[in-house]
């Protein structure tokens, strides 16, 4: 079956190959909202049909399972310029672990990066669940199940969907947008004493430049806050935030830390990147992490895994693992458009969607992984450079991202999309 | 001011960070507190790696180890003031 949204069914069109019928929608692009006109300049970005704005144009084709990861990359090898991003899950989950995976693959569909979306599944019922997420957004979205179809047909009428999409999308013009416009996301990865010292505060004195200026921001990975929870607990906004925060945080340490932990969590949280690189204990790796959030900002509310931020402007915290590739995932899926990851040993990580803009300011890293890197801020440990003259350096960073620079996670074609998995399936 | 070999960030933190590569036992470090821009000098104990900590004062078995001026962990042996200090002698509170 064809779930269609936001453009226009065709039946005449291409209805049959070599006699077999083929439902093929037409596609006739959806009207753009006007929004008044920014208050200045900074960067230019795609409009999109809900107002909020994207730094990239992907035409997405989405699997809504695994057993729809190989349609999806065929098509996306048919049709240059799309992209297909297949993941491990989506068959027999349930509960709440179902809930963040729909949420996960609508997040992902409706970020502004995203211009169309062709999305793929075994079966029609789930699948018409995720393209009706993504169509709230009035982007246009088609769905295609492959029961009663088989791999070839699917992948034949996607593939002509997906090429009328990708032309469309290719002639969407950027318009001038507001920095204060963009939702920036981070999370840190391979962390070491290094990035408490330099890379982490450096996001953080963005957050304290940019958030005044209107942006969403968010962090999170809420085992790696334990050792510094009383201080994060006091960044909330207000004191009813911070004992909601406090709850969530102290639900995983006794919902999950305790029941399933075998030893103590000393192999994995620090990780052995991070102890190679110095860090000794959770507690010292925690309070190096709340860096990024700078010294003015307070958040303003709580949000699930792949939650979309819903009270304005501001900074949040999303309750996520401390795994790179999950956290990036699910903050992409929040809506975020751009990502800060302050790294010390070197973590390599990127993101379909989202631009991952990485910072380092160990040398010996940006020595021998420089390709790695895109803002190098080792100034700051040989007192050479100051906390606030590298949180300029990476505003101009984000900036140039925004304006189409490929990070160096974007050239070096790093793509994880990881979903966050909860239980095990029935 | 020269490049330094060690930075602590707070004045009542007890271990500091090397940020330097290379650095060799007897080194006399230059040590700055990012908090004030404060400096002192110290003398390195050990071979000890970029990023790696070194004790600012004795500290013995059961003592604290702050750094940020908050506690990171309980020494389960000795560091010397100019000793290093990593998970041979640091264990975390926590789980």
């Amino acid at each position: 079956m064809t779930i269609v949204a936001n453009f226009e069914l065709n039946k005449n069109r291409l209805a049959s190959i070599k006699g077999r019928k083929i439902d093929v929608p037409g596609f006739k692009a959806p009207v753009l909202k006007k929004r008044s006109s920014a208050k200045s300049d900074n960067f230019v970005g795609w409009r999109r049909e809900n107002g909020r704005v994207g730094v990239r144009n992907h035409v997405l084709i989405l699997p809504l399972d695994d057993l729809s990861n190989a349609a999806c990359e065929a098509v996306a090898n048919n049709i240059k310029g799309t992209l297909a991003i297949p993941h491990a899950y989506g068959r027999l989950q349930f509960g709440e672990d179902l809930d963040i995976h729909f949420r996960t693959l609508i997040g992902a569909g409706s970020n502004p990066n995203v211009a169309a979306v062709v999305v793929i599944g075994i079966e029609d019922g789930w699948t018409k669940i995720i393209v009706d997420g993504i169509a709230r957004t009035g982007k246009p979205v088609v769905g295609f199940g492959i029961e009663g179809v088989g791999d070839i047909g699917t992948i034949a009428k996607a593939s002509y969907v997906a090429k009328e999409f990708v032309q469309w999308a290719s002639e969407l013009q950027r318009e001038k947008c507001d920095i204060g416009e963009l939702w920036v996301s981070t999370k840190c990865g391979e962390s070491d004493t290094t990035t408490g010292l330099s890379s982490c505060p450096t996001v953080g004195n963005m957050y304290d430049k940019l958030l005044p200026k209107g942006i969403y921001g968010v962090f999170g990975e809420t085992s790696e806050i334990t050792g510094a929870e009383h201080l994060c607990k006091a960044r909330a906004a207000t004191p009813e935030v911070g004992e909601r925060w406090y709850k969530m945080w102290k639900a995983y340490q006794t919902d999950v830390i305790e029941q399933f932990k075998t030893t103590d969590l000393s192999d994995s949280q620090p990780t052995k990147g991070n102890i190679k690189g110095g860090l000794s204990t959770i507690e010292e790796k925690a309070l190096g992490n709340l860096e990024k959030i700078g010294r003015e900002s307070k958040y303003i509310d709580i949000l699930q895994p792949a939650e979309a931020p819903a009270k304005g402007a501001g900074l949040y915290f999303m309750d996520t693992s401390s795994a790179a590739a999950e956290c990036v995932t699910l903050m992409a899926a929040g809506g975020y458009v751009v990502h800060t990851f302050p790294t010390g040993q070197g973590n390599v990580i990127g993101n379909p969607i989202v631009p991952v803009i990485k910072i380092t300011g160990n040398p010996q890293t940006m020595r021998t992984m420089p390709e790695h890197i895109d803002v190098d801020v080792s100034g700051i440990l040989r007192r050479d450079m100051t906390i606030p003259e590298a949180g300029d350096a990476l505003i101009a960073n984000i900036v140039r991202t925004s304006n189409g620079r490929l990070t160096a996670a974007e050239a070096l074609g790093h793509r994880e999309f990881s979903m966050t998995k909860l239980y095990r399936s029935a | 001011m020269s490049a330094p070999h060690l930075l602590v960030h707070e004045l009542k933190d007890n271990v500091g960070v090397v940020v330097v590569e290379g650095l060799k036992a007897g080194t006399k470090m230059l040590c700055v507190v990012t908090h004030d821009n404060s400096s002192f000098e110290l003398s390195v104990k050990a071979d000890v790696p970029i990023g790696h900590k070194v004790a600012l004062k004795d500290l013995k078995a059961g003592d604290t180890a702050i750094k940020y001026g908050q506690d990171i962990g309980k020494m389960v042996g000795p560091a010397k003031v100019g000793e290093y200090v990593h998970v041979h002698n640091l264990k975390t509170k926590r789980w």
